[in-house]
């Protein structure tokens, strides 16, 4: 069973052609956990990801999220899952509660789910004024911290954060990740990439890639006492200067 | 009870389904509905565009150039000659002395209409009462040679009147017009199917393409993949829209030809929809392809533009007949669908004739649809 482990990775490889993007990675994540997965442009990050959605089917090994294989079991496991992809993923020309309602309508949700889920949310961040503004007149930070609300909306089991926070200023990351924690509470488990080490500083567990393979595994605490250094962006260096690939 | 409760389940999944379908098609109106402008242009381009065409087309000619080519040079080709003479409409510039030169004249484009007698005119309408009189009008100008014979015709006839007042004899003069460079002699609202082609070709192919693209570029589509919601579902919720609207236009069309341009639909109704319905398929198909195989909205405006706008406004039999291009454009007026469409359409609905004489056309239009529907399905596979 597969209950305590909400993603378990094993050999997960991918190639294109003689390219391997994707070199036998192996990691689990606990439920409720705060997974960082780093990594240089072009280490590997986002197809991995990718295969973990069940967008992009393994060259080799295995995946399980929320207890169903990747390769296998895909519309299982988008039904579990959430997304919030690095580009912007709400509808512009659509109001805050028309966004809500299309990924609610998507996810299967029932009609009061959406109209309670969506009272529930606006609350939550403030936004009950905005209700009926369109999308395309928030601000940035806002429409990051909405898109993060509607990919979680539907109670997944596991959400996936493609650099949620690009673009972002210091405050509204720290209350973005205000946000993260408290859906980590509830027990969903965080999958987040990103650029920003004093993030990587907030997860429970971190891994990071270094051209295609995860080089290191571990809380950030073990990891700035491995390498014998103050801050996890000198960690993350010293293990990305060892990469040969360029990134992208 | 298992057996039930799977049962249940799998309604329940069609239900969730439907529900999904539903909210996704509500979102593409209102990506339409909201954005004004572009909702304007495409409700309101073929009505400017029938008007334009409806309007620009010259039903009055005057001073026509006229050339005669006279074996007979008898007294009742000499009297029809003086009646043009007389005529406002006609200005007798030229006089042919051989037949060859009636192909090289229109080269030069300064006749509009050449009268060719039969040998022995007089004798054979005096004896026969019957005699042949040929006009040719350049027939790259369909409309304005249409309405030039039409005249010429009446001048004939009522040469032919008078003759018979003095007579006890019916005579019968029997103008054979002959269209140069149009043998088909394509009817003067020949634009009507042509925009109609052009219309739903933008709309369908061109439109869908843009707002699947869209989604590309701005994230979302990456959303979407990642959720239950089917790919082939959004692709066609994403089609619903622009299918409405095509047929919005249609009937805009068909409306304003009808009761403003008064053109008729001389043919069935039901086969000219039916025909438009496979049209509107094709190019909702052709749509799907392109935005398979392009990222950018940009790259896809240019490419729907060129790839799709330029031929079926040039090589369509919209402003050019197919009949006076090079042979080289003619092949490639091949592959351009909106050519067969326009001509299944003109028969139906100009020329009044029954399906079953656009069978060709509308073989061609089924072939084409389901090998871009297979292609562009594929490619939309192998990109997930």
């Amino acid at each position: 069973m597969e209950i305590e482990r909400a993603i378990r990775v094993e050999e997960l490889t991918k190639r294109f052609g003689d390219f391997t993007a994707v070199d036998h990675i192996s990691f689990s994540v606990g439920r409720g956990e705060i997974f960082g997965f780093l990594g240089a442009n072009g280490a590997g990050k986002t197809t991995a990801m990718r295969m973990l959605c069940g967008l992009s089917i393994p060259t080799s090994g295995v995946g399980y999220v929320a207890g169903f294989n990747v390769a296998t079991q895909s519309e299982e496991v988008k039904k579990k899952i959430g997304y919030m992809s690095q580009k912007f993923s709400l509808y512009e020309d659509l109001k805050v509660w028309e966004n809500l309602r299309l990924f609610g309508g998507i996810y299967g949700m029932s009609g009061r789910a959406i109209a309670e889920g969506t009272d529930r949310i606006l609350n939550e961040l403030g936004f009950a004024a905005e209700r009926n503004t369109l999308v395309k007149s928030l601000p940035l930070g806002w429409k990051q911290k909405l898109a993060f609300s509607v990919s979680i909306f539907h109670e997944p089991k596991v959400v996936f954060l493609d650099e949620p926070t690009g673009g972002v200023d210091p405050v509204t990351r720290r209350q973005f990740w205000e946000l993260i924690y408290q859906a980590a509470e509830r027990g969903i488990t965080i999958f987040v990439t990103t650029h920003y080490m004093d993030e990587a500083e907030y997860c429970d567990r971190v891994s990071i890639m270094v051209d295609g393979k995860i080089k290191a595994l571990d809380t950030p605490r073990n990891l700035r006492s491995t390498f014998g250094v103050a801050s996890m962006d000198e960690v993350f260096r010293r293990l990305a200067r060892e990469a040969e690939r360029k990134g992208d | 009870m298992r057996c039930s409760a799977g049962w249940l389940g799998k309604r329940n999944g069609k239900e969730i389904e439907m529900k999904q379908f539903l909210s996704f098609i509500r979102k593409e109106f209102y990506h339409i509905f909201r954005d004004r402008r572009t909702m304007l242009i495409l409700l309101g381009m073929p009505i400017v565009q029938i008007l334009l065409f409806g309007f620009a087309i010259t039903t009055e000619v005057k001073e026509v150039q006229v050339a005669v080519f006279d074996p007979s040079r008898d007294v009742a080709t000499q009297q029809i000659v003086e009646s043009f003479r007389e005529s406002p409409y006609f200005r007798l510039v030229e006089e042919l002395d051989d037949v060859e030169s009636i192909h090289t004249i229109f080269k030069y484009g300064k006749i509009n209409l050449v009268i060719v007698f039969g040998e022995n005119f007089a004798e054979n309408l005096l004896h026969t009462g019957e005699a042949s009189v040929q006009l040719i009008t350049d027939g790259t100008e369909p409309n304005q040679a249409s309405t030039i014979t039409a005249y010429a015709s009446n001048i004939l006839a009522d040469y032919a009147a008078s003759l018979a007042e003095q007579g006890s004899l019916p005579y019968q003069i029997v103008p054979e017009i002959q269209m140069l460079y149009n043998p088909q002699s394509e009817s003067a609202y020949n634009f009507v199917p042509g925009v109609m082609g052009l219309i739903l070709m933008l709309i369908c192919a061109m439109m869908t393409s843009i707002a699947i693209v869209r989604e590309k570029e701005t994230g979302t589509m990456e959303v979407l993949l990642a959720s239950p919601m089917k790919p082939i579902y959004i692709i066609l919720a994403k089609a619903v829209p622009y299918f409405v609207l095509s047929i919005l236009n249609l009937v805009t069309i068909l409306l304003l030809a009808v009761f403003v341009l008064h053109v008729p639909v001389a043919g069935s109704l039901v086969s000219l929809l039916f025909v438009s319905l496979v049209f509107i398929f094709l190019a909702l198909s052709l749509g799907l392809l392109i935005s398979t195989l392009i990222d950018t909205q940009m790259a896809a405006i240019l490419a729907s533009g060129m790839g799709l706008m330029m031929p079926t406004m040039l090589l369509s039999g919209l402003i050019f007949p197919i009949a006076s291009m090079p042979i080289a454009l003619q092949w490639i007026s091949l592959i351009v669908p909106a050519r067969w469409y326009i001509e299944a359409v003109r028969k139906i609905m100009i020329q009044g004739v029954g399906m079953e004489f656009a069978l060709k056309e509308l073989g061609v239009l089924l072939l084409m649809t389901a090998v871009l529907l297979v292609v562009s399905l594929k490619k939309f596979k192998i990109r997930l």
